[in-house]
């Protein structure tokens, strides 16, 4: 029910755009994310942007759990 | 980064899977609030990766499984008004109320339209102005600004035949009534991801500090829980009880502001009545003075009649953690996905459809 997928912002046209989910362009709100920009990934919810996903963070948390991963390795 | 496949990584999983039975001693006893992460959990496998220290259940976050019979009977009784067409998520269709369902009275002639957003509704209310278009509002505070946000634009558009059944839950009371009630000891909560996208991390802050249970905000993706799975045995393991974001990408820790805001702009906290867990004050929202000539429950007379629970099913206990679809004697035998007795069989987020379609194998 609170399922949200990442969509790439194509297109903005007042407070709507056109993004790619999943190699689909829809139509999407940005009434909740008024901020968000061309290039963009945002989380969509029922045809909602309702936050902008941060790159950086992602990159990071990704990072970090590799990193944990090979310490697992090597010490199992 | 597609924020999708990065995140169900083969390797990334092993080193987590081993890093939590390395560092997992302690008996543990851990919930997944959202139905997003029972499906994530069960799909993926993960209660049979994790170590025997661990004990997984699932909780009441699931909108439809908790809408009470009586809510229920009000969206099919309104069904049944004419000149009144009724948009709702899929997942509603098919639940039964208390004499039948939605489904089964579009199958005898009420107008009921599956909608993917709201956005589709306003349309539709636009398209038919001498019909009434009403929105079922379910749903956790994910989907209440979405609801919001299609008031605004209805007054922006002037459409005057828009109406919305307003039966949005709210999360961080329920869990409270739930802790109080005293009935499931937990150790560990995973938090809702997209709704903590919305209220941010705070308002989770009085599991932690008020009941001692650790806390972490998780995403939908196999790798997130488990990464958060790997939090909360840290905190455990630590002896710490604190808040803390996985999902980092896709939560702050002060929400969606704007989201947060038109949600207050046009809704007011009330009490609900919740599935199998009873009334909850302040865990559900009613339009304000000034947005109520979009309620349908003030615009209809609505007669929904007596309400009865199924006999039976314990879709009630499943909710609050205390049972298991397989402590029932209806799940799978009279109650399949295909003909469903209770909401948790009929929503592909519910427990017992989750356990239906992975569960095998599985040892209670």
């Amino acid at each position: 029910m609170c399922l949200a997928i990442p969509a790439l912002i194509k297109l903005i046209e007042d407070k709507e755009a056109e993004a790619e989910i999943g190699g689909i362009t829809r139509r999407i709100s940005l009434w909740l994310t008024p901020e968000a920009k061309v290039g963009d990934y945002v989380l969509v919810h029922t045809g909602y942007a309702i936050n902008i996903l941060d790159e950086e963070e992602a990159k990071e948390t990704l990072r970090l759990l590799l990193e944990m991963a090979e310490l697992a390795e090597e010490q199992s | 980064m597609r924020f999708i496949q990065e995140f169900r990584s083969s390797e990334l999983a092993k080193g987590l899977i081993s890093r939590i039975h390395q560092k997992s001693k302690t008996q543990a006893r851990f919930m997944e609030f959202c139905g997003g992460h029972t499906v994530t959990i069960f799909r993926y496998g993960i209660r049979q990766v994790l170590p025997k220290t661990l004990e997984m259940l699932s909780g009441p976050g699931c909108p439809v499984c908790v809408t009470a019979n009586v809510d229920l009977d009000k969206a099919i009784a309104l069904a049944q008004i004419p000149d009144v067409i009724i948009t709702t998520f899929g997942d509603m269709l098919k639940v039964p109320g208390s004499h039948s369902s939605l489904q089964e009275v579009n199958a005898s002639g009420a107008d009921i339209r599956m909608v993917y957003s709201t956005m589709d509704a306003l349309n539709l209310a636009e398209e038919n102005p001498t019909k009434s278009v009403v929105f079922i509002g379910i749903g956790f505070e994910t989907t209440a600004p979405i609801i919001a946000a299609s008031i605004l634009q209805a007054e922006e558009r002037r459409i005057r035949n828009y109406y919305i059944l307003s039966m949005h839950k709210l999360c961080p009371p329920v869990i409270r009534a739930i802790l109080e009630s005293g009935e499931v000891k937990l150790h560990g909560l995973i938090c809702p991801g997209h709704v903590s996208a919305i209220i941010g991390s705070h308002p989770w802050e009085f599991i932690a500090r008020d009941y001692g249970i650790s806390c972490v905000i998780s995403g939908f993706e196999p790798i997130d829980v488990l990464q958060c799975v790997d939090m909360l045995v840290a905190q455990i393991e630590s002896g710490q009880s604190k808040v803390e974001i996985a999902y980092r990408r896709g939560v702050h820790p002060e929400g969606n502001q704007q989201a947060l805001k038109l949600m207050k702009q046009v809704f007011e906290p009330c009490p609900a009545q919740w599935r199998g867990i009873g009334e909850v004050p302040d865990s559900s929202l009613k339009l304000k003075k000034e947005y109520q000539h979009f309620d349908a429950e003030l615009a209809f007379d609505i007669d929904p009649g007596p309400t009865y629970e199924p006999v039976g099913c314990i879709c009630g206990d499943i909710l609050r953690g205390v049972k298991t679809p397989l402590d029932c004697s209806l799940f799978g035998k009279d109650c399949t996905p295909q003909y469903p007795i209770g909401p948790c069989m009929v929503s592909s987020e519910g427990s017992c459809s989750a356990y239906y379609l992975y569960g095998e194998g599985f040892e209670g």
